[in-house]
């Protein structure tokens, strides 16, 4: 089954980030395809590089990119809550005068038009926000 | 056309519990998950509520959240099941859709 993922709360205030990443790893272990994770409003939050949480504690940032990596997932990062929020890749740090970029290995900023596609053409579209 | 429904807040918190009740329809199954946990507990106060839905609905509650939160399982409202992340994701495969109360 294809499942869409919609994470709409930043990293460590909330557990929606958490319960997301869980729930997708959950899903492939059990053989199921992601069709996408879309990052909404705080939720771009869990795409910025530049987070150092204690050694102790998960990094949501990596957890991510690694399962991104291993299961060449599509994690894409609202470009209009990105921009609000300081979330940039290089162009748009470069479009918006910027001297740098803080978007995750694994992570690609893309419109609302991504959710969209994702709720189409997933079978289930889950929702992890608070 | 059965629906899963997760539920996340606390009940104590905000009313997306009590929607959720009472828009549930026969063959639904609620997930309580994160802090709406703490709803499933015997000595709370939703144990009336709960049991009113159990009548044809299933309600479920994710362990690891449970115990994160320290709630024995023996310490959960009779009916409820627990369920683990795999356990989620079966739920939300075997029914139609999903509505995540936030």
């Amino acid at each position: 089954m294809k499942f869409g993922i919609l994470v709409t709360e930043g990293p460590y205030q909330h557990q929606a980030s958490d319960t997301a990443y869980q729930f997708t790893k959950a899903a492939l272990e059990k053989g199921h395809e992601i069709f996408r994770v879309f990052f909404y409003n705080d939720g771009v939050n869990n795409g910025t590089r530049l987070m150092v949480p204690p050694q102790d504690d998960r990094n949501l940032q990596k957890n991510w990119t690694e399962l991104a990596e291993e299961h060449q997932l599509d994690l894409v990062v609202c470009v209009a809550a990105a921009q609000r929020r300081g979330v940039l890749d290089a162009s748009e740090a470069k479009r918006a005068g910027k001297d740098a970029d803080n978007i995750a290995p694994g992570f690609r900023i893309s419109g609302l038009g991504q959710l969209v596609e994702a709720g189409i053409i997933a079978d289930r579209l889950m929702v992890f926000g608070d | 056309m059965s629906t899963l429904h997760t539920v996340s807040n606390s009940p104590f918190e905000n009313n997306a519990f009590k929607s959720c009740l009472d828009h549930v329809t026969a063959g639904d199954t609620i997930l309580l998950i994160e802090d709406s946990v703490v709803g499933a507990r015997k000595a709370g106060s939703f144990g009336k509520e709960i049991g009113k839905a159990l009548a044809n609905c299933r309600v479920c509650a994710l362990a690891p959240d449970l115990s994160a939160r320290g709630i024995a399982a023996d310490t959960v409202l009779d009916g409820i099941e627990l369920v683990d992340y795999g356990g989620f994701v079966d739920l939300a495969a075997e029914h139609e859709r999903t509505q995540a109360w936030l």
